[in-house]
Parts: structure tokens; C-alpha cells; sequence
């Protein structure tokens, strides 16, 4: 982490917000599909994305996340709401006067251009003077590491290539936002790896914001600095990739983020769960919830313990035990017929591990999450 | 491949398409090459045959051997060069003392026919009258080509824009001009523009009288625009088809305007396909026969009508010849200029001349 961005989080994000953040205001936008369907792609969206923050929408597809993207960038308009950058209300403008720039999931480069003459493209709309736009432009492509690569034609170059390339034609405006739509997907696992690393880099680098639309987990809590998870047209929960995977704010959440587990379990008490008559006393705030009320307990596979049988806990019995390298995944099937995925770090006991053997299952209570059934 | 296919292929095609590409291959050369007379005195030396028709690459399985292709090669070059060779040898000959054909004897008398004329007693002067020929048929093929390639222009991205059913649909509809016969189609024109016509009708009511429509070289022009109208479409739309409407997007996300987008970045996808439909227009505008006489009654001259009528009333030959040797010289270098001083986008469509 740079010291420049541990300034931005201290910042108070009221007054980024009135300097140049970005502002979602009651969004709506509806779609009749083929069959005469109303859709509704954004779904009374609000969100508030703070100035110099790489900020992402995850979600899966069809959730609206890239309609989003494209009505602020001006691709799209909206049925009805406001999106403001800072003090300035930008959804009525067309999208060559919003100050808002986007990478797009086919790149998009100008065939017929050169690299450099893409890069410049943006500049010469400007009518910036030629030797400015050429110092530009050799900046931007230093910047993404094609320096030597002006002169080429896009078809000459590899998909990650295209992908820089199209990400210094968009930051060589300056714009105050930038919009990354599903940028890094047509990229093969290593190359995507390095271009996050890179992508978080030039973020930090340029201080530019960044909205990130993706559909990967991984990709969204590695590189967020806060992530909207998106469901059918409206955010599920927004928040820092530690809160949406330890705290998710429902079952989609947390069903859609890493690998989890439900355990049916029922509400017995002030801040008391009871699984299959085991109880738990969890931290999070249930007061709201009636006692009797039915609802699941979510917990991460790496979050369970498995030890020899004892009267007292959950029972289970292993079904399958995987190697992983790292650590051992074992499939462990619950009395009730929950079958559960458990994720053990070495060392580990063999004498209780192994296929068929009934353990007894622990989970600590703060690592529980009471969502909706 | 399958074992199933190879069966297949054996029963009617020489055995190709096998494991054993290589071996196989080499079989067929050499057979070939025997046929081919040259093979016998040196033959681990590439042979002429060889080196047109053998191909450097083993055949690969499911192809033909190149040689196969000799037949054809054959009859399109006597169906393409043949008829121009035989022009341009005519353009050369002397005229018989009487009726048409050519007298087998070198002479530029056709060309200079083109330029100068005897008076009665021998004196040669400069003469203007067939240059003028060639100027009105440059101008009509040049206002043919520009008012179709405008009209074509939006068009052809409006189809583009469509989904590929309507798409489908629009270029059936373009392309059903060429259903009917080229003539009924211009007598067609006769009646929609003469006297008692539609036009003239609809021109009556409105109180402007009657206008003398047919017969003129804008009814010529009228007709050159609408034969050729679907020749400058085609090209221009099959170069969108493959446009990626994304890149728009993107120029207008960059900063760009309607304007900027439609010269710089649409324009520049379609500019292979308005450079066909340039050359398309215009070289056979510039030829063109039958709406000069049937449209423009006779009184517009153009070359093709001028060429005509030296095979048929004036019984000259080799003048004629030298008049569509002319055209085809200019069409060609039109062609390489056109190649030398566009980019590439040019040179695609110079190459499709």
C-alpha cells in the first residue's frame, strides 16, 4: 500500500464527494427484451464513489453492472435519476463532453491507426498543439510499456498488448473517471494476473478513479478498494473486500463471494443460534429477528475445524478428502444431510482424517453469519 | 482423419487426402511431369512445369494438387485477355478497301484518326471532335459514379446497421434490378419520363407545365445513376458489414463528434468498398451503350455509342478498336493512379480492378 492512498482513505469522503466523486442518484433504466419483457437493467441504483478509489461492480451477468457502466459514460441513457461528477450533473451530457473515459471488454482500437495515432485520437478531438499531444502519447505508452510499440498496427500486437494500448488511449485524456468494462477478461490467467498488479499500479500512479466492472470474485476482492456486488439491477451490499467476504449482508452475497456453508439453524435466544441443537452465540446484531426465527448460519470452509467425535458439537462424517497442495479440501456430511466443504490448513491429524472417519465439526461463533434462509 | 472418409475420397479422386501425404504428392508430380515434355532430360532439376503448377508444400489431405486448377487458369484467361488482345491487335491494322473487318497490315491510322482529319486535298488538321466524345462520357461517368456513391454512402450503413435477417432481406431487394433484362428496364425509364408519363403528370397538376424529359442527356444521366446505383451499394455495404460499431462508441467515449466519427473512423471502414464502387460506376458509366441511345435519344455521343456505330454503320474497324483500346488505357491508368496515391484502402480496391 502507497502512502498515497492510505491519504485518501483518511480523507473524509464527504469532501472527496463534493470535489470530484462520483454520484448515482436513483438510477433507473428499463429494457424490453425480445419476447416483450420489461428488464430492468439498473433498478433504482444509488452510489456514492469516492474521489481516486478503485471501485468495482461485481456481479454476474445480466445484473445490470455494465448498463451502469455505460450510462456513465454516456453510452446509455438513463430512464430516470442523476449521476454527478463532483458539483456537475453529468448524465445529460453526450458522452464526448463528460469528462469520463472508457477501456472497453474488445478494446475498440482503431483499426486503421497506428498505436500512437490511438492514443492520440482523444487528444487531436481536444485540438491540443502536435508536439504536445506527441509528448502525450509517448508518456501513456511508457506508462502501460509499449514505449517502442508507437509505430505498430493493433492487429500486430497480443491481446494484453491491445488491452495497454487501449487503457493509454483512455488515460491519455485525463479523464476524472475511468471506466474499465470487463477489461481483463479475454485475457488468459497469467497475463490477467500481471494486469491487475499493473492496473492497481497505474491507479495508485495516476490517482485517476477507477469503476471496474467484472464478474470474477477474485479479480473484484483482489484489486477493489470497495466493491458494489450487483443483482439483478441493484447493489446487494457495498463495501471493502474484507467486509463483503467476512461480514456479506445476505445469502446472495455470500453465496456469490468464495465458497461458503448454510447451516439451517434457528434463533434461540438474545445473540444465540441453535444448529441441529448445538448452540452459538454469535457477535453479530440479531436483535432484530424474532426469537424462533428460522435462518442459516454461513460459514467459510477455512473457518471449520474437524476433530475427533464429541457429544457436544455438530457430528459429520468425511466423504471425500482432496489435496490441494496448500491444504486439504474434505467434503463432510452432516446428519441432517448438509453436506459441507471444509477447507483444513496443514498440519492435520490423518488418525481423524480420512475418508469415512465421523468427526466432530467446530465453528467459532464470530465466524458466523446469520442470513436469510 | 477419419477412416471412414478415406474410401470416399479414393473412389473418385485421385488418391489424395491419405496418411501418406508426402509420398503421394511426389507420385502425383512426377506423373504430371512426364506429360510435361522437358521432364525427361533433367530430371532431378526443377522442370518449367514444376516450378508454375508443383507446388512447393505436400498436398494436404482434402486438396487437390494445384495442377488441377491449369484447366480453368485456361479458360479464364482466354475469356478475360483473349477478347482484349484481339481489340488492341485490331487497333493496329488497316481498314479493307471495302466493307468492315481488318486488313492484316500494320498501320496507326486509327490512332490518328482519333486526333487529326484529312481535308480533301490531303492536309492534315488538329480535330477536336471525338476528344469532345471522350469529354461528355468523362463528365456523365464522372456525375454517375459521384451522385451514386452519395446515395449509396448512407445506404449502405443503414443496412449495415440492421440485424442480419433484415440485412439478408435488403441486399435481395438491392439486387433485384438485375432480375430483369438491362433494356426493358431502361424502356421502362422511356415511359416514366416521357411526354404523357408519370412525371410529366404529376408536373401538369402542379402547374408546371409539361417538361421535355426524355431524349436529354439528364435522362441519360438519370438512367446511368439508377443502373449503376446498386454496384456502388454492394461493395460499400459488404465493406460496413464487418464494421464493429463498438469503434464508434469509442470515438464518441474519446471526444469525438457525429462528424468527426463519420469521416474519421466510419469513412475510413467503408473507404475499400467506395473505392469499388467508384471503379464499379465509373469504368462501365464511361462505356456505357444503351441509356445514351435509348435515354438520351441519340443526341448525347458517348464513346460507347461512337464505338458502335464504327463496327456497324461505319464499317471501321480498327478505329473502333483504337477508341476502346483508348478507354481501356485510361481505366487502367485511373487504376494505377488511383493505387499510387491512395492508401491502403485504395490499393485493396485498385487491385479489384
Amino acid at each position: 500500500m502507497s502512502a498515497a492512498q492510505k491519504v485518501v482513505v483518511a480523507r473524509d469522503p464527504e469532501v472527496e464527494l463534493r470535489e470530484s466523486g462520483l454520484t448515482i442518484n436513483h438510477a433507473k433504466k428499463t429494457f424490453t427484451s425480445a419476447e416483450g419483457k420489461e428488464v430492468h437493467a439498473i433498478d433504482d441504483v444509488s452510489l456514492a464513489i469516492h474521489k481516486g478509489e478503485f471501485f468495482i461492480l461485481l456481479g454476474p451477468s445480466g445484473c445490470g453492472k455494465t448498463t451502469l457502466l455505460r450510462s456513465i459514460a454516456g453510452l446509455e441513457s438513463l430512464d430516470a435519476g442523476e449521476i454527478y461528477l463532483g458539483d456537475q450533473r453529468i448524465d445529460p451530457l453526450p458522452p464526448y463532453e463528460r469528462p469520463v473515459n472508457t477501456v472497453f471488454q474488445s478494446y475498440a482500437l482503431f483499426p486503421h491507426m497506428t498505436v500512437a495515432q490511438n492514443v492520440a485520437f482523444g487528444l487531436e478531438m481536444e485540438k491540443k498543439p502536435k508536439d504536445e499531444i506527441a509528448k502525450t502519447v509517448q508518456e501513456m505508452l511508457d506508462l502501460v510499456h509499449l514505449g517502442e510499440f508507437g509505430g505498430h498496427k493493433p492487429h500486430q500486437m497480443s491481446g494484453g498488448q491491445q488491452q495497454r494500448v487501449a487503457l493509454a488511449r483512455s488515460l491519455a485524456k485525463r479523464p476524472k473517471v475511468l471506466l474499465l468494462d470487463e477489461s481483463l477478461s479475454a485475457l488468459d490467467f497469467k497475463l490477467r494476473r500481471q494486469m491487475q498488479v499493473e492496473l492497481k499500479r497505474i491507479q495508485r500512479e495516476t490517482g485517476i478513479t477507477f469503476i471496474f466492472v467484472t464478474h470474477d470474485q477474485e479479480e473484484a476482492l483482489s484489486m477493489g478498494d470497495r466493491i458494489a456486488v450487483f443483482s439483478k439491477g441493484r447493489p446487494e451490499q457495498v463495501g471493502t473486500p474484507e467486509q463483503i467476504y467476512n461480514e456479506p449482508a445476505n445469502r446472495f452475497v455470500a453465496d456469490f463471494i468464495g465458497d461458503i456453508n448454510f447451516f439451517d439453524a434457528v434463533k434461540s435466544g438474545d445473540g444465540v443460534i441453535t444448529v441441529e441443537g448445538v448452540p452459538f452465540h454469535v457477535k453479530q446484531d440479531i436483535s432484530n429477528l424474532p426469537d424462533g426465527a428460522e435462518i442459516c448460519a454461513a460459514v467459510r470452509p477455512e473457518r471449520i475445524e474437524l476433530a475427533a467425535p464429541d457429544d457436544t458439537a455438530l457430528q459429520g462424517t468425511v466423504e471425500t478428502v482432496v489435496f490441494m497442495g496448500a491444504d486439504v479440501r474434505c467434503h463432510v456430511r452432516l446428519s441432517d444431510g448438509t453436506l459441507l466443504l471444509v477447507r483444513i490448513s496443514p498440519p492435520f491429524d490423518t488418525s481423524v482424517l480420512y475418508q469415512g472417519a465421523t468427526v466432530s465439526v467446530h465453528v467459532e461463533a464470530a465466524h458466523m453469519r446469520v442470513v436469510e434462509r | 482423419m477419419s477412416n471412414t472418409t478415406n474410401p470416399n475420397i479414393k473412389s473418385d479422386k485421385p488418391p489424395i487426402g491419405n496418411d501418406k501425404t508426402g509420398t503421394i504428392a511426389a507420385e502425383t508430380t512426377t506423373v504430371v511431369s512426364k506429360n510435361a515434355t522437358a521432364s525427361k532430360t533433367s530430371a532431378p532439376k526443377e522442370t518449367a512445369w514444376q516450378h508454375w503448377f508443383g507446388s512447393p508444400h505436400e498436398v494436404k489431405p482434402g486438396l487437390l494438387h494445384r495442377a488441377y486448377a491449369v484447366p480453368s487458369i485456361i479458360i479464364g484467361l482466354l475469356f478475360t485477355l483473349g477478347p482484349m488482345c484481339v481489340i488492341v491487335a485490331f487497333s493496329f491494322m488497316s481498314r479493307p478497301d471495302m466493307g468492315g473487318g481488318v486488313k492484316f497490315q500494320f498501320s496507326t491510322d486509327a490512332y490518328e484518326k482519333l486526333l487529326f482529319r484529312h481535308d480533301f486535298f490531303g492536309n492534315r488538321f488538329f480535330d477536336t471532335r471525338y476528344l469532345e466524345v471522350f469529354g461528355t462520357s468523362l463528365w456523365q461517368a464522372l456525375l454517375t459514379t459521384v451522385v451514386c456513391v452519395a446515395l449509396a454512402f448512407p445506404i449502405a450503413l443503414w443496412m449495415s446497421m440492421k440485424s442480419a435477417k433484415t440485412q439478408q432481406i435488403l441486399v435481395l431487394l438491392v439486387t433485384i434490378p438485375f432480375w430483369t433484362n438491362l433494356l426493358v428496364r431502361t424502356y421502362a425509364w422511356m415511359l416514366i419520363l416521357n411526354e404523357n408519363g408519370p412525371i410529366n403528370w404529376a408536373a401538369n397538376l402542379l402547374g408546371l407545365g409539361k417538361q421535355q424529359l426524355l431524349y436529354t442527356s439528364f435522362a441519360s444521366v438519370i438512367g446511368l445513376i439508377y443502373t449503376f446505383l446498386p454496384f456502388a451499394i454492394l461493395p460499400m455495404y459488404s465493406a460496413l458489414s464487418g464494421f464493429d460499431f463498438r469503434l464508434v462508441e469509442a470515438a464518441y467515449d474519446l471526444g469525438a463528434r457525429k462528424l468527426t466519427v463519420m469521416r474519421r473512423v466510419i469513412l475510413r471502414a467503408a473507404m475499400p468498398g467506395v473505392m469499388s464502387g467508384v471503379a464499379l460506376c465509373f469504368i462501365p458509366a464511361f462505356g456505357s451503350y444503351v441509356q445514351p441511345v435509348l435515354l438520351g435519344g441519340g443526341r448525347v455521343l458517348m464513346v460507347g455509342n461512337l464505338i458502335a456505330s464504327q463496327f456497324a454503320e461505319a464499317r471501321n474497324w480498327p478505329f473502333g478498336a483504337a477508341l476502346s483500346t483508348v478507354i481501356l488505357a485510361i481505366t487502367l491508368l485511373g487504376a494505377f493512379l488511383a493505387t499510387a496515391l491512395g492508401g491502403r484502402a485504395s490499393r485493396k480496391a485498385g487491385m479489384t480492378l
